[in-house]
């Protein structure tokens, strides 16, 4: 088997059984690399000299017999939006075309510290901004698993590259959908977690109240080793926080778990066989000694349209910092406003003004309380949904999308189609709670993604129960 | 809500982006359609219903307001990505 097909499990094994060294896995990635992204467009930019380094310290490591960490010497992908020391950092955007950036992401500083071998930085929709990675500055990302059609987004190049095993992990971000639905798309896990449990510092910001980074991988109990390094307060995020109490559970059971289905997520539209795999996930649970339990979250429908509120008003916010003057793009002009204006107009992409310019409009005067206001409100009567239906079980189980991965070009041309793919997804990030996406099936070759979403902090405890249905269907 | 032409073009100077004309038609069209969909919210009953900003309830989180004295390389690597600099100044074009 080639190296780079391992998961991270395997391959630590390999390693500190010196059955190979973490410079050949590293090898056996770039050589993937090489032969496939140039039809799979997942990486924007690679960072060879610094992966073999790295790769390097570990071997020297462990020839030295010192204990290695379970990341040591692993490939890990970063997304285009996290900042790794001395590497480009774009966005995806013209606007940060020739950004290096300056310091690492507290995430990259973590993951380094642990050992893991940054490769490269992967594709995504500009800024975050879309859910097929078709809105890059640099070229859309190809669905590995069909060539044809999107990855899903906005981490479509992180979850692209781990499906074509061009890495063995990877960080995305997740704001609305944009870690799972990519999961769900190409056939991986993802894991979009409790708001706050991942510091954002060298994240740049999207919508700075629902962004959370999370870890891809081929299995859950890799993305748990990654979220394991990556998660904790962090002093330079202000919102970043611990679990109040320990709450790493030692083995969650199976045996009298209570899983709710939202009979708002079961509906007619999508895609029979999405409903109809999920629906067998869940029945495998029931196998399983697991209980299933009718729910009700009673305002899903305004979930989506709170979120394109919210959203771009906060995304309006942090793009402003994008002026030409301090970094970036900048277009020259006579006057300081024509800098301003140039400067964004040639920067930023189709879908990055239109967000832009929804967020400006919803927060104008006279305006801010029939929208923004709104929208807030409907957040909590949102939080209250769950909170209600957490009273009864204890994780809700959903389709990740209704649809498996689309066709590129299919839904470009009408924004509203495009940001229906995240329907099942945003509310979680509205909510602030933990949600992953495990592959549960396919329709024809294309992978289908069900969706577990868990209570405020409980992000271990539903890695460990997506890790239970894999134990079963692999 | 259907957004006229003045109205796409006072947005998009108050978020200083620059438009062409036949770029401001196809944003008319698009944002209408989004505000046409977001507006469903309307059928959602808000009275009494606190608005949420933030979902981890942290509040006045602070760390130690400690200076960090920089190197000069540190300095070099941040001018070095400003478009304009001036002796270790980034430049701005005049604004009166």
């Amino acid at each position: 088997m080639s190296l780079n097909k391992l998961t991270i499990k395997q391959a630590h094994l390999g390693l500190i059984k010196k059955e190979f060294s973490a410079v050949e896995l590293t090898e056996a990635v770039f050589g993937q690399i090489k032969k496939e992204d140039k039809q799979i467009h997942a990486y924007l930019t690679l960072a060879e000299e610094l992966a073999l380094s790295q790769a390097k310290k570990t071997d020297r490591k462990i020839a030295n017999r010192e204990k290695v960490g379970p990341l040591a010497g692993i490939p890990v992908a970063v997304k285009d939006l996290i900042l790794v020391e001395g590497i480009k950092c774009t966005a995806g955007s013209k606007i940060l075309e020739n950004y290096i950036a300056p310091y690492d992401a507290t995430v990259v500083k973590r993951l380094k510290q642990a050992g893991a071998v940054i490769v490269g930085k992967t594709n995504l929709d500009e800024f975050g901004m879309g859910s097929s990675t078709e809105n890059s500055a640099f070229g859309a990302t190809r669905n590995p698993r069909d060539l044809e059609r999107v990855p899903g987004g906005s981490s479509g190049g992180s979850a692209a590259a781990l499906a074509s095993h061009q890495c063995l992990a990877a960080l995305g971000t997740d704001t609305g959908s944009s870690v799972r639905l990519p999961a769900s798309f190409c056939g991986v896990t993802g894991l979009k977690a409790t708001y706050g449990r991942v510091s954002r510092y060298g994240l740049i910001a999207f919508a700075s109240s629902l962004d959370q980074i999370g870890p891809l991988a081929k299995t859950a109990e890799d993305a748990q080793m990654v979220f394991e390094i990556i998660e904790g307060k962090d002093e330079m995020d202000s919102t970043s926080l611990n679990p109040p109490t320990e709450n790493n559970p030692a083995k969650v059971s199976i045996k009298g778990l209570k899983i709710g289905l939202p009979e708002e997520y079961f509906i007619e539209g999508g895609d029979p066989e999405v409903e109809k795999s999920v629906k067998k996930a869940v029945a495998q649970y029931e196998k399983m000694g697991a209980q299933v339990i009718e729910v009700s979250l009673p305002h899903t429908e305004y979930a989506l349209p709170a979120y394109y509120i919210i959203q771009p008003a906060e995304a309006s916010a942090n793009l402003a910092r994008y002026d030409g003057i301090k970094y970036g793009l900048s277009e020259p002009a006579n006057q300081l406003l024509d800098v301003y204006l140039k400067t964004r107009q040639h920067g930023f992409g189709d879908e990055v003004r239109r967000r832009i310019m929804l967020g400006t409009y919803t927060l104008s005067a006279g305006y801010y309380e029939a929208y923004y206001l709104k929208a807030q409100k409907v957040r909590t009567l949102i939080r209250e949904d769950f909170a209600k239906a957490f009273e009864k079980v204890d994780v809700l189980m959903t389709p990740v999308s209704p649809t498996p991965a689309f066709k590129l070009g299919e839904k470009t041309a009408d924004p509203v189609a495009m940001y229906l793919s995240d329907i099942y997804m945003v509310a979680v990030n509205l909510a602030g709670l933990p949600g992953l996406s495990v592959p549960c099936g396919r329709v024809g070759r294309l992978p289908i993604g069900l969706q577990i979403i868990g209570r405020q902090f409980d992000d271990e405890k539903i890695l460990q129960i997506a890790q239970a249905y894999e134990n079963v269907s692999a | 809500m259907k957004l006229s032409e003045e109205q796409v073009e006072h947005i998009a100077k108050l978020a200083r982006l620059g438009l062409t004309g036949q770029e401001n038609k196809k944003f008319q069209k698009e944002l209408s359609s989004i505000l046409d969909f977001v507006e469903q919210l309307n059928k959602a009953k808000t009275e009494k219903v606190e608005p949420t900003a933030q979902v981890t309830g942290l509040e006045n989180v602070s760390r130690q307001d400690k200076s960090l004295a920089k190197s000069r390389k540190e300095t070099e690597k941040l001018l070095k990505l400003a478009p304009q600099t001036k002796n270790g100044y980034v430049k701005v074009k005049a604004v009166l």
